[in-house]
């Protein structure tokens, strides 16, 4: 990648930034927030990037950036009231901006009636704003537009006129305030001599008695004879920076093609008072003995001179400024880094176990260097994993804009709250969570918050809230979303289920089984299916992207008073908290988070249910004993329970189910191998893990493998017949 | 040794862009990336020209160059800023704050290190 490329590169990266920042202060803007701190950032956020793209020549990008920032100045200097009305323009911009700073980068075409209409929406708000005030200034609207074409292009485009010369006559008189800018004449100076045939002539008839000597004072000025082939705009522009400072005469002398024959001639009128500098003391004559060398004036800066050791000291250490915040890495390398620690936790483990095995005492030195190595292997664990980890905020901002493009199609007042937007998260959890979350801000929107009208009458404020919170909880992560709508229509969830044979009509539900049947394949409680959520996927692809994740969902409803749908997941995919097991000789790990209580059962507590079933009495109600090992087909026939060991777990179905298994074997953080990408998947079970003694332990899948238990409840067929 | 450029910008693009545009004019190049910044560089540090951004969070190009102007340590050191706005008002307010001079994003590489020969030793 070329420097341009990989510039342009952090450009885009650096937009993705801007545009958070965009929409943080906007949304802030939204709830009431004006001091000028936000303006400024939602302000700053536009002009870099148009700052940005003009230098990438992206001219859509630039053009409507700079509509954008036209009328977020107007607010920045009070000529517009931040109106909801208003607001909405400017969160609808951004939208587009971040549309369009997409489109740029991958260089797709934009919908430019999209872009039109929006410009003509802001212009038409900073018409507005202008009418009223009439202290608008210059510089606005379209005077801006133009005003911001590539000048500098511009300029080098003009070009000098080939060959055609012409003679200038240059008066300069500085004021001191060109030298405390950092102006330098002997800089303007040696710029002009380059340019062409340069005569010049210093006047020092000012400079006054030393002990009457401002150091800061200008007391020199000079005379310019220049003959070039540059144009007089050329000259102008050297000026430039000091035309405020100074006195400047510039006269041309259009004498054509014989110049130098009639140069003296027009010198003439300035001169003598150059040739014939007076002094007022004796001491100030060292100025009058250069008059065409211009050494001396650089006394003037002494600021610009550095002392020689100071600046070899300062080249030791380059960048040192650059505060480098953050460094782009290639999340392949990353990933590696994280494997590579995988395998080292696994290797600790090993070597753990066999310095344990060799009989060597806890206290001598080998075990005690092991100690402290396992104690950093952890701490190199999560700071790697640390890497991985990103905040949510990002993925909360996008739904934002979906709860807005929402309220415009639906007619809904919503508003969207965000919290915990800081909760750190790995990065493939956040990925892959943008789907579901996205359902369900749009099932929120779409069927959790109601009408403005039905509020109203409800007694609730018209205008709707969805918030969306994020937070740590006991080494996971717990997102939920919430509406204070209606809640849910247990009555029709409860017919529909019965009209689409999910339940039988006469099946005992309670609140909370009812509101488990959104989860059901094949449910949708959109009357009508709106374009909107009804996308033919349901709440059931949702709980599976969920589950994927290693993560839960739950649902909380109260009628007239909303719905809460909690979803709490794994804070990284590479390793899990699992309860190791023996059964049938074989090593299991069950996560740990699906265990509910580990139970060692009394003859008393096992009843027979039928041939095959059995159940155990578990806090006052029964819960299905299930074998591991026959279910996974380590063994013929179901040991038993009484003597054994249940782990009482809980499923998603928020049903509890007891695994009968032999013994508990430890509980520990195991790293996680992918079945699917080194064996193939296997129902019931999640994934494999390397064990400190090498060995290969599975790790058990709860819900898939009560769910398949369940379903073959009567011809049980051994999930594990192939692996053996 | 070569001539040290401070360049004072929040936007990392525009960072980079001066960065290289400058390195490959010869230039050492020290960053700092908002006025507040700048000035703790300048601490440490004395370039022979500061190049700046105007809008910055925390301390804006102007704060920062007055700041500059007030330290008698800087005497006469080039103040370059970088403006998108090349109206009047925007320069006439750099130059009260008392910058020596302005680049109009966007910049080629060839204009920028133009105007830094035109206000440098």
């Amino acid at each position: 990648m070329d420097t341009m490329a990989a510039i342009r590169e952090t450009f885009f990266q650096e937009c993705e930034e801007q545009l958070a920042e965009l929409e943080v202060g906007l949304n802030a803007m939204d709830e009431g927030v004006a001091d000028s701190e936000t303006v400024n950032a939602v302000f700053r956020a536009v002009h870099s990037i148009k700052g940005g793209a003009g230098a990438f020549k992206l001219d859509r990008l630039v053009r409507f950036a700079h509509t954008f920032e036209t009328s977020l100045d107007l607010i920045r200097s009070d000529q517009l009231a931040t109106s909801p009305a208003v607001i909405r323009t400017m969160l609808r911009s951004a939208d587009l901006l971040a549309d369009l700073v997409k489109a740029s980068r991958s260089d797709h075409p934009v919908d430019e009636t999209r872009v039109d209409a929006q410009i003509a929406e802001l212009k038409a708000l900073s018409e507005n704003a202008k009418e009223a005030p009439p202290a608008a200034t210059a510089g606005g609207g379209e005077a801006e537009g133009l005003d911001f074409q590539p000048l500098l292009l511009a300029i080098d485009d003009l070009g000098p006129p080939e060959s055609q010369t012409a003679r200038y006559a240059i008066k300069l008189i500085p004021a001191p305030d060109l030298y405390r800018k950092g102006n330098e004449t002997v800089r303007l100076l040696r710029e002009l001599s380059r340019m062409g045939d340069f005569r010049v002539e210093c006047d020092t008839q000012h400079v006054p008695a030393l002990d009457a000597l401002d150091p800061e004072g200008a007391y020199l000025s000079w005379r310019v004879e220049l003959t070039t082939a540059e144009d007089e705009a050329a000259i102008h522009e050297l000026f430039e920076f000091v035309v405020d400072d100074c006195e400047l005469e510039i006269v041309v002398d259009r004498a054509g093609g014989a110049p130098q024959a009639s140069a003296p001639a027009a010198v003439a009128p300035i001169a003598p008072s150059f040739v014939a500098p007076a002094f007022a003391s004796p001491i100030a004559s060292a100025p009058a003995e250069a008059p065409e060398t211009i050494e001396p004036i650089e006394s003037l800066a002494p600021a610009t001179a550095v002392e020689p050791e100071k600046a070899k000291t300062e080249a030791a250490k380059p960048e040192a400024a650059v505060s480098a915040a953050t460094i782009r890495v290639d999340l392949e390398r990353v990933d590696r880094l994280i494997n590579l620690v995988g395998e080292l936790v696994i290797n600790q483990a090993m070597l753990s176990q066999r310095v344990l095995e060799a009989g060597l005492a806890r206290s001598s030195s080998v075990a005690a260097g092991l100690g402290a190595l396992e104690q950093l292997t952890r701490e190199i664990q999560e700071g790697v994993m640390a890497i991985r980890a990103q905040p949510v905020k990002p993925l909360f901002q996008r739904m934002s804009r979906i709860v807005r493009e929402l309220t415009d199609a639906t007619g809904k007042i919503v508003r969207l709250r965000t919290e915990g937007e800081a909760t750190e998260v790995d990065r493939t959890v956040i990925e892959r969570l943008a789907d579901p979350l996205t359902h369900m801000i749009r099932n929120a929107v779409d069927h959790g918050v109601e009408r403005p009208e039905v509020r109203e009458a409800a007694g609730k404020p018209a205008q709707g809230e969805v918030k969306l919170s994020a937070a740590h909880r006991s080494g996971r992560i717990v997102i939920e979303v919430s509406d204070d709508g209606a809640g849910i229509n247990r009555q029709r969830v409860r017919e529909i289920a019965i009209k689409k044979e999910l339940i039988a009509p006469d099946a005992q539900l309670t609140d909370g089984e009812i509101d488990n049947l959104l989860f059901m394949p094949g449910f949708s409680t959109a009357q009508t299916v709106s374009n909107i959520s009804g996308r033919g996927v349901g709440m059931d692809v949702v709980k599976r992207s969920i589950q994927a994740l290693g993560g839960r969902i739950t649902i909380a409803s109260r009628p007239g008073q909303g719905s809460i749908f909690s979803m709490s997941l794994p804070l990284t995919l590479a390793v899990l908290d699992g309860m190791v097991v023996k059964v049938a000789d074989q090593t299991l790990v069950v996560p740990l988070t699906a265990i509910v209580e580990t139970l060692r059962p009394k003859a008393g507590d096992v009843h027979a249910l039928g041939v095959n079933a059995r159940v155990i009495s578990d806090r006052g109600g029964f819960a299905p004993l299930i074998d591991v090992g026959q279910e996974l087909g380590y063994r013929r026939d179901a040991a038993d329970p009484v003597g054994s060991v249940v782990l009482v777990v809980e499923t998603e179905v928020s049903t509890r189910c007891a695994l009968v298994v032999d013994a508990i074997h430890d509980q520990r953080q195991v790293v996680i191998k992918s079945l699917e990408a080194n064996y193939r998947q296997v129902p019931g079970i999640a994934a494999a893990t390397i064990l400190g003694d090498g060995r290969v332990a599975l790790i058990l899948d709860i819900d898939t493998f009560v769910a398949r238990t369940n379903r073959s409840a009567t011809a049980q067929e051994p999930l594990l017949a192939a692996v053996g | 040794m070569s001539m040290t450029i401070l360049t004072v910008d929040d936007s990392r693009t525009m960072r980079d862009m001066l960065k290289v545009a400058l390195m490959d004019a010869g230039y050492r190049v020290i960053q700092a990336v908002d006025g507040q910044h700048g000035l703790e560089v300048l601490q440490q540090e004395t370039p022979q020209v500061i190049i700046t951004d105007i809008n910055m969070p925390k301390l804006d190009g102007f704060g920062f160059i007055e700041n500059v102007r007030r330290d008698q340590r800087y005497l006469g050191i080039p103040i370059l800023v970088l403006t998108t706005e090349s109206s009047p008002e925007k320069k006439n307010l750099a130059r009260r704050a008392g910058a020596t001079g302005w680049i109009v994003k966007p910049f080629d590489s060839a204009k920028l290190v133009d105007v830094v020969r035109r206000v440098a030793a």
